[in-house]
């Protein structure tokens, strides 16, 4: 199972980029466990400056906008 | 070719609804007419050319070229790219820390925090329109100014010993941060039009509303309130109107895109100078959400600092705009 953290302070986008992943992930059939991380030490932690960013398996994969469908695609397969 | 919308608008609100310009109703709505279409269509031209231009400026890059800069140089040029990278308010506390953790003086960062929310392509572009390069001159230096002399003060307090103990700890073991990143490549035409449609929806969809408070307040003054009123009450004579503007815009929490049509007005009905700034300024930068954000990353008593330090530089400001008249 992937696991997915979505950094971000918790704002109007941060919840646009978990719901995209996760509804990407149950069309697509991929397990995912994707949460939601607002500790400003998570960010840091991962050298993360504008929100919100994507982590898959520990790796930042994206950062500072909602991603679009493909790039979820891609991450996720 | 701007007043192509003041026609617009007479030709709807005199003509087509008859109403008499010489009527308060009158002309508020031509008011209100005139500034949202003009400002609609700027704002669609205006934010995807430069979106295009500067499709490839990032808080990451920024960062690069602070760290291991001259502190005067730094505070100034912290200032200015607060005022022109692109950046979300949401995003100000792993700016932040990302600033913090790659060893930039807190001074340099907040210069950039500071001047942020102040100046940024949409104000600068409807204080242009709105009302005229001699205004936008002084606003654009009032803010710079404002970023530069508030990061100086906090390094001199040294206010970094009033940073929550993790962001003090990140910040005295800071590394180095090249190679850290990995979005750095070259971008192509179709990305840049791909990022400035992007942009342009994103800002579109944070300050449309604005516009519509923020015009419609200025459209009321417009209409409704006497030039003698605000000259006799509020003029450049009595030294209290600019504190007061100030802590009235407090409460009134309002981004650039607001407030700038309120200006309009108030410049248009003989408010001061200074005293209109001081207010304008008040309101987008001494916003309370935003302080609560900091909290996470700061102490009470240096979020208190801060936000004097703001209201003070706003008040002199002020005081000194009215003084020159």
């Amino acid at each position: 199972m992937k696991q997915v953290k979505v950094l971000g302070s918790g704002c109007k986008k941060c919840t646009r980029t978990v719901e995209i992943i996760q509804t990407v992930a149950s069309e697509c059939g991929v397990d995912v466990n994707v949460v939601k991380e607002t500790s400003p030490e998570a960010m840091m932690s991962y050298g993360v400056m504008s929100t919100p960013a994507v982590i898959v398996d520990d790796v930042l994969v994206h950062s500072g906008s909602v991603p679009d469908r493909q790039k979820v695609e891609t991450w996720l397969k | 070719m701007l007043s192509l919308f003041s026609d617009f608008a007479a030709w709807l609100i005199y003509g087509l609804l008859g109403l008499d310009p010489d009527s308060k109703l009158g002309s508020s709505l031509h008011f209100f007419v005139e500034d949202t279409t003009k400002i609609f269509f700027l704002l669609v031209v205006m934010i995807y050319v430069i979106a295009l231009a500067r499709a490839s400026l990032n808080v990451e890059r920024v960062r690069d070229y602070l760290a291991g800069k001259h502190r005067v140089i730094g505070y100034f040029m912290g200032s200015l790219s607060g005022a022109i990278t692109p950046f979300c308010s949401c995003s100000s506390i792993p700016v932040f820390l990302g600033f913090t953790s790659a060893g930039i003086p807190i001074g340099i960062t907040m210069s950039f925090l500071l001047t942020s929310p102040l100046i940024n392509e949409v104000a600068v572009l409807l204080l242009l329109s709105l009302v005229g390069w001699k205004i936008t001159l002084i606003y654009v230096s009032v803010g710079v100014m404002v970023g530069i002399a508030g990061g100086a003060f906090l390094d001199i307090i040294r206010a970094e010993r009033m940073l929550q103990p993790f962001a003090l700890k990140a910040y005295q073991s800071a590394a180095p941060t090249e190679g850290r990143d990995a979005g750095r490549q070259r971008l192509s035409f179709k990305d840049r039009r791909e990022f400035a449609k992007h942009e342009l929806f994103d800002i579109l969809d944070r300050v449309w509303k604005w516009v519509f408070i923020g015009v419609g307040l200025g459209a009321a003054l417009h209409g409704f309130v006497p030039t003698s009123w605000i000259e006799g009450n509020l003029g450049a004579g009595q030294w209290w109107s600019v504190p007061s503007a100030v802590l009235l815009g407090i409460p009134l929490y309002s981004n650039a895109t607001g407030v700038i049509p309120v200006m309009e007005s108030l410049i248009g009905k003989g408010l001061p100078i200074g005293t209109t700034l001081a207010f304008c300024m008040s309101t987008v930068a001494a916003s309370f959400p935003e302080f609560i954000l900091l909290k996470q990353v700061m102490t009470w008593r240096l979020l208190t600092t801060i936000f004097v330090l703001l209201l003070g530089s706003f008040t002199v400001v002020g005081w000194a705009l009215n003084a020159i008249g």
